[in-house]
Parts: structure tokens; C-alpha cells; sequence
């Protein structure tokens, strides 16, 4: 069993994009890479890589992470701090929903794994 | 086997095959991109043929509502006609019946369509300019089954639509008109859950027809709408909406200015501080937030901050 199916399927990837997307909004350190974006896109482009990251269905190559931040890399300085925060958000949403610190290491690990592409390196 | 018919050419899509899968084989290239139904990139209109349930899961209701699916994981079971963008249905020929000023700035323009217009309250219309083709989207403030399309039409300096209106537009005379469009609009999802609606200037227009159709749907929750302007000046239909406070006990209307006096029952400041500080948790609200495109995008941020979901959250944005 998968963890995505674990923690309840897509109904559950929906309540940690809420919590998730709020903490990161919340984060005066990140959030004006959030700025003047269409929050309904990112919501679902949250909620796939979050599938993603659950281990659920997805059909992830980079390349939309890579195109999806390279401007923020190069125009305004997005750097490994910043992913960092994220991170750190994704942990305490992971938390917040009751999943375990082994099953949420796991996780972090995986999310951890996209940073070159978020970074364009 | 299924026709999918788009941008005037027919394809068909084999057995099990998703619309995404059966256009690309035919070398026809949607946007898309986890092809799992989730990131919603491939969303798309049915303007014929009734997507299947399964392919419009996650969407917002008012999408659904309209024939918005997502292709990648659509497998259609009959012919249907797509579009990637909203598409006209034809211009309409449509009269104007009356002309009415609602406050120094602010027309009521009723018009008469030649052919009923199936629409939802809150949406919105295009309205072609007789003389120069000008095209300007206005809010529907009526109800469908009032028959007359009601549009609530603010003087914009040199507006060359919004000036025509006001100065030389004549009862009587016609428009051509297209529509309707847009996504913000009432559903009767849940009759028990409260509302949330902020109107800046006329942004009130969309919100007068959606209070009226919840109510009209026997919508019991709470309704706390919210209509601001700089000033007192800039507010209009107060009657009307006390009128309704007095008639639904869960009708309360709040009438908000920026500067000057303030109107009774109403409150004086910034309407996005206004908002939040009366009601500052909004876990399981609907929202509905349309005017101004800056305080619009503001209060949806807030309001998803104050616990909203995003999917209970709807906002239309115009000059």
C-alpha cells in the first residue's frame, strides 16, 4: 500500500494543500514568490506535487518544475534557504495531519529530491 | 466509437482512450501536464455532448456547472464538441428598455434580449458598442427568470462604452450582446453554510443577482454582504438591500466607506481591514468577492488565509 492511499487517498492531499499553502502565504520570508500569481494554478500545481511526493498517481518529469520556477531563480534569487522554508512547511503540515516522523522523513526525502529542478541546477 | 470535434475538425477517439490520448494520436496537442486529473492544466469546455462525472472530479462546482472537464482523464462515452477557451455562442440583438441613475455615477440599464439568455446569476455579458465595435464585459444584477438583463454600468472617465451608455444610449435603441460567461456564481451545494459577499462599487451588480438567487433556492445560512465604496456617494441599491435584511433574518447587509460619513449600519475603513476584523475565522464560509481586480485578489488571499477552502471561494475581478 502506498503512503498516498495510506493517508487517505486524494481527500487527503486536498486538506494538506489547504494547510500547506497557508503556511507557506504565511511565511513573510517566501511569500512574495507567491505574490500576483493565480492562486486556483498553484493550488493545483500544490496538489501535484504533493501526490507526487505521497507516492501517488503522477507523472512527474522535472521539466514543469524546472520552467515553472527558473524566472524565480533568475530574477529574483530563489535559493536553497528559501526551499528550505518549504520544506519545513511540508513538515509541519505532514505533522498537523497526524502522519508518523518516520513516514514523514520519507516524505521530506522525496520532496527533498526535486530541489535541482526547483533550483535549475 | 466517440467523435471528439474540435476547432472544426472531427476526430475519433478509440475505445478506453482518454480525449487527451485520442487528439494527441492525431497529432493534435492540448496543454497538459500530469495527466492524472490533478494539476487541472488540460481543463476544457464540452459545448456539445455531457462530459462524464469521473472526468470533472476536483473541479470547482460553477466548472462543472458549465461543461468544464479535464481531457486527460476523460474517457468520453458520447460525441462531444470542445473548447479550450470560453467560445461565443453569436451575438444577440438586445433593447434597451430603461435608463435609470442609481447614484451620481452609477446606471441601471435594463435591456431586453431577443432570445431568452440561459445564464446563472452573477455572471457576466459582453456588450458590443454600436458605432466603433468597442467590446466591454458588464455583470448581470438580474435574475433569469426576470426576463430583462439587468447591468449595472459606472461612468468611467473618457470611456468611450461607459460615456455611450450614460450620454447618448436611448430606450429603445440596440445592442448586440454575447454571453454568458464566468464562474462566479451560486450553487445549492450546501443551503446551511455561510456567506461571505463583498462588493466594491459595482462590483455590488454580480452580487445583487446572486443573494436573490440563494435566497430563491432557500439558501438558511447566514448571508453577511458587504458593499464598499470611497464614499457614501458611491453606494446605491441601500433600500433594496435593507429591504431584504428586513425580509430574510439571515440577510445582513453592510454598507462600508473609506472616507466621510458613515451610512447607518455600516462601517468606515478600509474594506479588506473591515472584513477581516468582522469576521476574522472563515472555516468552512463561501466567499464571494467581485469588484475592484486589487481588492479582489487582496480579500481572496485573506479570506483562504481566514480558513476559507479554495473551492468555496469565488471572485470576480473588473475595472
Amino acid at each position: 500500500m502506498s503512503l498516498y492511499d495510506e493517508l487517505g487517498g486524494e481527500a487527503s492531499i486536498d486538506a494538506a494543500v489547504g494547510i500547506f499553502y497557508r503556511r507557506v502565504l504565511g511565511d513573510a520570508y517566501i511569500k512574495r514568490f507567491f505574490e500576483g500569481i493565480d492562486m486556483e494554478k498553484q493550488a493545483g500545481k500544490q496538489k501535484a506535487f504533493l501526490t507526487m511526493v505521497f507516492g501517488g498517481p503522477n507523472n512527474y518529469t522535472g521539466m514543469d518544475m524546472r520552467v515553472g520556477h527558473k524566472h524565480l531563480v533568475e530574477k529574483m534569487g530563489l535559493n536553497d534557504t528559501h526551499f528550505e522554508h518549504v520544506l519545513a512547511h511540508l513538515r509541519s503540515t505532514l505533522a498537523e495531519l497526524g502522519v508518523g516522523s518516520d513516514k514523514i522523513q520519507e516524505i521530506i526525502n522525496i520532496a527533498d529530491s526535486v530541489r535541482d529542478d526547483v533550483l535549475n541546477r | 466509437m466517440p467523435m471528439i470535434t474540435f476547432d472544426g475538425h472531427d476526430y475519433d477517439c478509440h475505445q478506453g482512450e482518454t480525449i487527451l490520448e485520442g487528439l494527441t494520436r492525431h497529432g493534435v496537442l492540448l496543454p497538459s501536464a500530469c495527466g492524472q486529473g490533478v494539476c487541472q492544466t488540460c481543463i476544457s469546455k464540452a459545448v456539445k455532448g455531457k462530459p462524464p462525472v469521473e472526468s470533472q472530479k476536483g473541479l470547482k462546482d460553477t466548472l462543472a456547472a458549465q461543461g468544464y472537464f479535464l481531457t486527460c482523464i476523460c474517457t468520453p462515452e458520447e460525441d462531444m464538441e470542445l473548447a479550450v477557451a470560453d467560445v461565443s455562442k453569436g451575438w444577440l440583438k438586445a433593447t434597451v428598455i430603461e435608463k435609470q441613475l442609481l447614484n451620481e455615477s452609477v446606471m441601471r440599464l435594463r435591456l431586453q434580449s431577443e432570445e431568452t439568455l440561459d445564464y446563472f446569476a452573477g455572471q457576466f455579458i459582453n456588450l458590443k458598442h454600436p458605432e466603433t465595435e468597442l467590446v466591454r464585459s458588464y455583470s448581470l444584477a438580474s435574475l433569469p427568470d426576470e426576463g430583462v438583463l439587468e447591468l449595472h454600468v459606472k461612468r468611467v472617465p473618457n470611456g468611450q462604452m461607459s460615456g455611450y451608455l450614460h450620454d447618448d444610449a436611448k430606450v429603445g435603441g440596440s445592442f448586440t450582446i454575447d454571453g454568458p460567461v464566468g464562474d462566479c456564481f451560486y450553487t445549492d451545494k450546501d443551503l446551511d453554510q455561510s456567506l461571505l459577499m463583498v462588493g466594491v462599487g459595482t462590483g455590488l451588480a454580480p452580487l445583487y443577482g446572486i443573494v436573490r438567487d440563494a435566497l430563491q433556492h432557500g439558501h438558511r445560512g447566514d448571508i453577511h454582504l458587504f458593499h464598499a465604496s470611497l464614499a457614501e456617494s458611491g453606494l446605491y441599491y441601500a433600500d433594496e438591500l435593507n429591504a431584504l435584511a428586513q425580509q430574510h433574518e439571515n440577510v445582513h447587509y453592510i454598507p462600508c466607506v473609506l472616507h466621510g460619513e458613515v451610512p447607518e449600519g455600516g462601517m468606515k475603513g478600509d474594506i479588506q481591514q473591515l472584513v477581516q476584523t468582522a469576521v476574522p475565522q472563515l472555516t468552512g464560509w463561501r466567499i464571494y468577492v467581485c469588484g475592484d481586480p486589487e481588492i479582489v485578489n487582496g480579500l481572496k488571499q485573506t479570506c483562504f488565509m481566514a480558513g476559507a477552502s479554495m473551492a468555496d471561494i469565488y471572485t470576480d475581478p473588473f475595472v
